[in-house]
């Protein structure tokens, strides 16, 4: 009985794995790897790249540089309403990304919420490269704030106390040892907020729509080269598998990382400020 | 000034905190139960919480005026806190620690410590008592003008403790400072600090000297803080003498003066024990039975009945004792103090 039933787990599991595996290894099967370098220097797949690039970048410098602060103080203080304000964050997590496009657009559409307004300052957001950013920003930055507000939240606070009674403002409270014993979580959901965001399409297309060159990302090439040229659109797919790859490789590597950075070479002189 | 003067009153969650303490160039410590408040005040004092309202005043500076709408931030307040787990910064090296808030290079220090050889550690690496000793090196790198210690002792093995107790004691002496230290082990107390204020709910019931505590505790909370056996009676004068009835049936006699419902004290170190009733100056005798016997250096701890005895270990091996065995604990009327215990008159003639 035991034993039949530690085969049918095996199985099971033997079947769950071909079943998320085989698509992957097909990618890769389906293109030499020659066809697959002259498919990425191909004109839509390299615009669409930069494309990606360049929002995905621009999106992760905006989530860290606002995410980093939210997740310091949700993660760090007690006040009233803190569990809904980290739900709140946490919402677009759960939403459909087609939702979360059409949102977009209610919120920041010409006849959006603040069309009227944005208008009025010459700003048009909708299917401009700005939007990509916006629709990756609004669809990944949970990844970071979720992580970020545990890990700032596993800070034992009675060392931030001391570092306070040791003359440190809390700007330098923050700098000095939240942020180098919260840098492993920080790093672990950095990558998986850019990870999510490089693979943005829902939220894109519709807020952003597919202009080659403007607002095609590389996830939106793919599907605009499914009819034109397949062998582009799987270039661009196994590429996208390497950087999911590489991120998740990274993901699993940095708490080990961290662990022997931010402080292997001593200072004996007192540090400048007080 | 080098007076630490601090006032505060703070809603915890069964009772007020209203403590009022001055501190000069000395140690006190803050002393009673855990959950008595004793935390809050060096917190309070440190600036880490805001208390309902307070006043606190050191370094010639107010730190804490809620009236005038005072509260200086951590920061600017010059202490040095030593945390009851330490606190280090686990990911920074012993020398990083101390310099973190250091006025000056710190290698005479750590020298002057012993640490100089660890000036490369981790913290997870050190010892408990290592770990103590950088973190008061931390705390006084700073060069704080008071210092504040929350149970510096509690996070170490009774081995190590005695040890770095001593030392911590000579390190206090040296540096002079106005020092707050919280404790909830008397005898730590009695060794560390210079005076004693014993905090129970939130209040402090008597300050004084470990030996004032000792020869004069105000209720029979602090005696028996003070290591004292507590025996509750109720009292009535007899030939000069105060009898009093304990609860099991047997009497002891007191020369203090006392009526009514009273707890009678006797120190362990009073307690003489033989196996019978001795013909001696010793006015009180109760019989028990032998339930342990725990041997502290040159000294053994015997508890008998309801009574804890302290005898010497040689006293000790001429006895024999053994658990089970039956003995007599003989203590003097003068080695007998009477405290009230609720209501009842009450007359203390025999110490000042």
């Amino acid at each position: 009985m035991k034993r039949l039933f530690e085969v049918a787990c095996a199985v099971t599991a033997g079947l769950a794995f071909a079943f998320l595996l085989l698509p992957l290894v097909a990618l890769f099967l389906r293109v030499s790897p020659g066809a697959l370098v002259s498919a990425l220097v191909s004109e839509p797949a390299r615009e669409a790249l930069l494309v990606s690039l360049e929002t995905s970048a621009i999106a992760h410098v905006i989530i860290l540089a606002a995410g980093t602060p939210v997740a310091y103080l949700l993660g760090t203080r007690d006040f009233r309403g803190r569990r809904a304000l980290i739900a709140a964050v946490e919402l677009p997590l759960v939403l459909p990304p087609a939702v979360a496009g059409i949102a977009l657009l209610a919120a920041f559409g010409s006849r959006g919420l603040l069309g009227d307004e944005l208008d009025l300052l010459g700003v048009s957001l909708p299917f401009t490269q700005a939007a990509v950013v916006l629709a990756i920003v609004f669809v990944a930055s949970p990844f970071y704030i979720r992580q970020a507000v545990a890990a700032f939240g596993a800070v034992d606070r009675t060392l931030l106390d001391a570092a306070r009674t040791l003359g440190a403002a809390p700007g330098r409270v923050f700098a000095r040892v939240a942020l180098p014993l919260a840098a492993g979580g920080l790093g672990a959901g950095s990558s998986l907020a850019f990870a999510r965001g490089l693979g943005e399409f829902g939220a894109t297309i519709i807020f952003a729509g597919s202009f080659p060159g403007e607002t095609r990302t590389a996830p939106l090439a793919i599907y605009a080269e499914l009819d034109r040229d397949f062998d582009v659109a799987v270039a661009l797919g196994a590429l996208l598998v390497l950087v999911s790859v590489a991120v998740l490789a990274a993901v699993s590597l940095l708490p080990a990382w961290t662990r022997f950075t931010s402080s292997s070479a001593t200072t004996f002189a007192p540090s400048a400020s007080t | 000034m080098d007076a630490v003067h601090v006032e505060l009153g703070h809603d915890l969650r069964a009772f007020r905190l209203d403590v009022a303490l001055t501190v000069g160039r000395e140690t006190v410590a803050l002393v009673g139960p855990s959950g008595a408040g004793k935390t809050t005040v060096v917190r309070a004092v440190a600036g880490l919480l805001r208390p309902r309202s307070g006043l606190v005043e050191a370094a010639g500076e107010t730190w804490l005026d809620t009236e005038r709408g005072v509260d200086v931030p951590p920061e600017r307040r010059s202490v040095g806190l030593v945390f009851q787990d330490y606190a280090l910064f686990p990911h920074l090296s012993v020398a990083q620690n101390v310099c973190f808030g250091a006025q000056r290079p710190v290698e005479p220090l750590l020298e002057h410590l012993g640490l100089a050889q660890l000036a490369r550690a981790r913290p997870g690496d050190l010892s408990g008592g290592e770990r103590q000793r950088v973190a008061l090196a931390r705390a006084l790198a700073r060069e704080p003008r008071v210092l504040l210690l929350d149970e510096p002792l509690a996070a170490l093995d009774t081995q190590t403790r005695a040890t770095v107790r001593g030392e911590l004691r000579m390190r206090l002496r040296e540096t002079g400072l106005p020092t707050v230290l919280v404790t909830h082990d008397f005898n730590d107390a009695a060794a560390l600090a210079d005076r004693l204020a014993v905090v129970v709910a939130g209040r402090i019931v008597q300050q004084g000297t470990a030996a004032e505590l000792v020869a004069a505790p105000a209720s029979p909370f602090v005696a028996s803080f003070a290591g004292g056996n507590v025996l509750p009676g109720r009292a009535r004068s007899s030939g000069g003498l105060t009898e009093v009835m304990l609860h099991d049936g047997t009497r002891v006699l007191s020369t203090d003066g006392a009526y009514g419902e009273v707890a009678a004290v006797v120190y362990p170190w009073d307690v003489a024990l033989a196996r019978d009733a001795p013909d001696d100056s010793m006015q009180n005798h109760l019989h028990g039975e032998v339930t342990s016997v725990v041997p502290l250096g040159n000294r053994l701890r015997v508890r008998v009945g309801t009574l804890t005895a302290e005898i010497t270990a040689a006293s000790g091996e001429r006895l024999a004792v053994r658990d089970g065995d039956r003995l007599v604990a003989s203590f003097k009327a003068s080695a007998t103090r009477l405290l009230p215990l609720g209501g009842g008159g009450f007359a203390n003639d025999s110490h000042g």
